[in-house]
C-alpha cells in the first residue's frame, strides 16, 4: 500500500460511476468546498462522467482566493518596510492587490521570497539575523497548525526576527455564512479532506443537523471523490443527512488532537474578511498575546488605503458558488493565468484556473 | 493550498524525520504527529506531517470498492 496508485484504479472508478448512475434519481447540486477537489474533478473529467441529475459547484475553499484585497494590500505594504524580507507560499506572489502585487513590489526592490514551508521561513530568519522575516500566514485549519508550530519553534530557538502576518481562516463559519445567505441551494457537501484531517469530520455535524444537508469528507484521488459522490447520492436517495467519511485512511471523527492543541495555544479566533463574503465573526485566527513578539501586525503596524476591487472581476460570486467563470466577461480574455485579474485565476486550485486549464464548458 | 501527500518515514531524529516519496528523500517535521513511527506513512502538508495514514482503513476501502466492482460486473 503506497496510498496513491491504489486510489486511481480505473476498474474501481468505473464501478463507482456505474453505481452513481444506477442510484441517482433526484436532481441535486453538490458543492465541493475545497479547491483541491475542484482540481481532481477537472483533471479526471469527473463532471462529464456523472449523470445529468448531479450538478457540481465549486466553493470558497482556496485560501489565496478568499484573501481580501485589504489583507493583500497590508502584505504588500509590509514588503515595502525597509529591512523586511517577506516569505510566502508561491500562490500569493502573483495575486493582484488593490494597486500592486507582491511580484510588483519585488520588482520595485522589495525582498519577497517564495517558500514551500514555514520551516523555510524559519531558516531564512536564522540566515538573516540582521533583518526581519515576515511569513504570510495564509491557509485554513490544515495550514494554521504548521504556522503555530513554526512560532513555537521560533520561541524555542529565540528567533526574535521571525514574524507572522496571520491571515488564517476557518472553514465552518464561511460555509454557515453561504448556507445562511440562501443564494445557493445545496443537497450535499463534499467536505475538505485535509482540513478534516486536523479538525475531525465532526466539525461538519452542524451542517447535517441544522441544515439537513448530507456531508461526506473526501480525499483527493479520483476514487476518493467518486466514492464521496456515491455516498452523497446514497444519503439523498435514502433521505438521510449525516456526516460520513470517504477518506477513512486520513481522517477520523475526532481529528488530530496535537495539531488542534498547538493551533489553540498560539492562535485565538478573530473576525476575518473574506473576498466575496465580507467580514465573518470568529472566522479567522490571530496570534495570542503570549506570542505577540512574533506578530507582524504588532512589530510593523502599516497603514493601507481603502481597498479597491477590480472592475468586472466576479471572483467573489464564484467563491460563493453563485456564478461560474463562464459567467465572467474577463475570463480567458482579459484574465488568464499569465496575466490574472482575480485570485481565482492565480492559484493553481482556483476555480477560474481549473476552468482555464481543463475546460469548463461541460457539466455545468 | 491544502495539498498533502503520503510519504513513508524512514528514520526519526527528535521531532524531524527522513521520509521518502517516489524514491526522493526529504525532511519532514513531526511536531504535529509525535506518535508517528518508522515505517508509517504520513500525510505531509508544507513540510509538516499532519496525520499518520491508517493502513487498515486504506485496505478496507479498496476491498469495499472491489466488492462494488464485483457486484457491478455481475449486474452488467
Amino acid at each position: 500500500m503506497r496510498f496513491i496508485d491504489e486510489f486511481r484504479r480505473s476498474d474501481l472508478a468505473q464501478a463507482l460511476i456505474s453505481q452513481i448512475h444506477r442510484r441517482s434519481r433526484a436532481s441535486v447540486r453538490f458543492m465541493e468546498f475545497c479547491g483541491g477537489h475542484t482540481v481532481t474533478i477537472f483533471r479526471y473529467g469527473i463532471r462529464q462522467l456523472l449523470p445529468p441529475t448531479i450538478e457540481m459547484v465549486s466553493g470558497p475553499g482556496c485560501p489565496v482566493c478568499v484573501t481580501s484585497n485589504a489583507d493583500l494590500d497590508k502584505a504588500i505594504a509590509l514588503a515595502e518596510v525597509p529591512g523586511v524580507i517577506i516569505s510566502t507560499f508561491g500562490d500569493m506572489f502573483k495575486v493582484p492587490g488593490s494597486r500592486s502585487s507582491l511580484q510588483q513590489a519585488n520588482a520595485d526592490g522589495a525582498d519577497v521570497r517564495m517558500v514551500y514551508s514555514a520551516l523555510d521561513a524559519l531558516q531564512l530568519a536564522r540566515e538573516n539575523p540582521d533583518r526581519s522575516v515576515v511569513f504570510l500566514g495564509i491557509g485554513f485549519e490544515t495550514t494554521a497548525p504548521t504556522i503555530a508550530a513554526s512560532i513555537l519553534q521560533a520561541k524555542e530557538q529565540q528567533l526574535a526576527n521571525y514574524h507572522v502576518l496571520s491571515m488564517h481562516k476557518l472553514c465552518p463559519p464561511v460555509i454557515r455564512a453561504i448556507l445562511d445567505s440562501g443564494e445557493v441551494k445545496l443537497q450535499g457537501l463534499v467536505c475538505p479532506g485535509h482540513v478534516s484531517a486536523v479538525t475531525g469530520s465532526r466539525t461538519w455535524e452542524f451542517i447535517a443537523r441544522d441544515y439537513g444537508i448530507p456531508c461526506v469528507v473526501s480525499g483527493f484521488e479520483p476514487l476518493d471523490v467518486l466514492q464521496c459522490i456515491a455516498m452523497l447520492v446514497d444519503q439523498v436517495e435514502s433521505g438521510r443527512s449525516e456526516v460520513e467519511i470517504a477518506y477513512s485512511r486520513g481522517v477520523k471523527s475526532e481529528g488530530n488532537a496535537e495539531a488542534l492543541k498547538l493551533m489553540d495555544r498560539v492562535f485565538e479566533p478573530a473576525p476575518a474578511d473574506w473576498r466575496g463574503v465580507g467580514e465573518i465573526a470568529s472566522s479567522g485566527l490571530k496570534i495570542r498575546k503570549e506570542y505577540g513578539e512574533f506578530d507582524a501586525e504588532r512589530a510593523f503596524p502599516v497603514e493601507v488605503s481603502q481597498p479597491i476591487e477590480h472592475e468586472g472581476c466576479i471572483c467573489g460570486e464564484i467563491l460563493r458558488g453563485v456564478s461560474t467563470p463562464l459567467d465572467c466577461s474577463l475570463f480567458s480574455h482579459a484574465c488568464t493565468p499569465q496575466c490574472p485579474v482575480g485570485p481565482c485565476m492565480v492559484s493553481s486550485e482556483g476555480t477560474c484556473a481549473a476552468y482555464y486549464s481543463y475546460g469548463g464548458a461541460v457539466g455545468g | 493550498m491544502c495539498l498533502a501527500v503520503p510519504v513513508l518515514i524512514k528514520s526519526i531524529d527528535g521531532r524531524e524525520a527522513e521520509a521518502e516519496i517516489g524514491g526522493v528523500s526529504r525532511r519532514v517535521s513531526l511536531w504535529l504527529t509525535p506518535e508517528a513511527q518508522v515505517g508509517d506513512y504520513v500525510l505531509v502538508h508544507t513540510g509538516y506531517a499532519i496525520n499518520v495514514l491508517d493502513q487498515e482503513e486504506a485496505e478496507g476501502t479498496i476491498k469495499l470498492l472491489e466488492e462494488i466492482a464485483a457486484f457491478d460486473g455481475d449486474e452488467g
